[in-house]
């Protein structure tokens, strides 16, 4: 049988093809980092009213109410967020023909959530000691390390965005007095930009 | 060993088993519905295949169970690494000299 360099050449595709998707997670899809941001957005918005003065939220320990009703915020943006992921995550792997639970996927959610789960029991530690205004830079940081590590193994632009939150929760740190508006910033306007910027890099 | 004049291996002739190699290269260890997944074949065209590549020593094959289900995975052999490398080696050689 002789094979010509068409051959060869569609052989090192195929290869590289397989070597990528056996490694990577690409099934994220861009309009869910967009949701994503939005309910961030309306999250922060509401978070911003409980604390309708800046002099709460730097040195206040709000009442046990309030501490109740951010609580609750955070986690239903987290679960919205989630979710909408995953369901179009699935859909994306199902148009591809692929199973969206594979190896990749596994590695990929295992880097991430070590971080994040470090960064969210650390965030309740400063709740519980009343440092009400490390709480969003510390997740905004942690959030950024997870997106870090998980990049390997899924799109690299991963990267750049998870160092985005890590400087942002950074500077949110410092001023404190803004690190709600840092927060919005990066879970909120960064998640839409970074949707927008998939979607029209891999989804079109 | 079987190995053509340019440099190929016989056993990578078929695209799936180039396809179960590039797989296995870069996962430590994979199973047989992963595979699958990543090739696109039927159950019965995969294993004749990894018996193949079996029989080469290229891929080493353990058993278990997960949950009373068989689990079979597969890991890419020294040799079987070897194999591939030279074998891409001389894909892009010949692709080289045909420019």
């Amino acid at each position: 049988m002789k094979r010509k360099e068409e051959d060869y050449m569609q052989d090192l595709r195929e290869i590289r093809s397989i070597m990528e998707r056996s490694t990577k997670f690409l099934s994220l899809s861009g309009i869910s980092g967009v949701l994503a941001g939005l309910y961030a957005l309306a999250g922060a918005y509401l978070a911003f009213n409980i604390f309708d003065d800046t002099e709460a939220l730097v040195y206040g320990i709000p009442s046990g109410e309030n501490v109740w009703d951010l609580l609750l915020i955070g986690t239903v943006v987290l679960l919205l967020a989630v979710s909408t992921a995953v369901a179009f995550s699935v859909n994306k792997a199902r148009r591809k023909g692929e199973r969206v639970w594979n190896p990749a996927a596994k590695r990929m959610l295992a880097n991430m959530a070590v971080p994040l789960v470090a960064g969210g029991l650390l965030a309740l530690v400063f709740l519980a000691k009343g440092l009400i205004m490390l709480m969003a830079p510390v997740t905004l940081i942690f959030y950024g390390i997870g997106l870090y590590n998980a990049s390997k193994f899924t799109y690299e632009d991963v990267k750049y965005l998870g160092f985005i939150q890590m400087v942002l929760g950074l500077f949110g740190a410092f001023f404190t007095e803004y690190s709600l508006l840092f927060w919005a910033f990066g879970f909120g306007v960064m998640h839409i930009i970074y949707g927008i910027y998939v979607n029209y890099k891999y989804e079109r | 060993m079987k190995i053509s004049i340019d440099g190929l291996h016989k056993a990578f002739e078929s695209r799936i088993r180039l396809g179960i190699m590039s797989a296995l290269a870069v996962n430590d260890t994979l199973d047989f519905s992963s595979l699958k997944d990543y090739l696109n074949v039927t159950d019965g065209n995969l294993a004749s295949h990894l018996k193949a590549l079996e029989k080469e020593k290229f891929v080493a094959v353990t058993k278990s169970f997960i949950d009373r289900k068989p689990n079979t995975r597969y890991t890419m052999t020294k040799q079987g690494r070897k194999a591939f490398e030279e074998h891409l080696a001389a894909l892009e050689n010949l692709i080289k000299s045909q420019k």
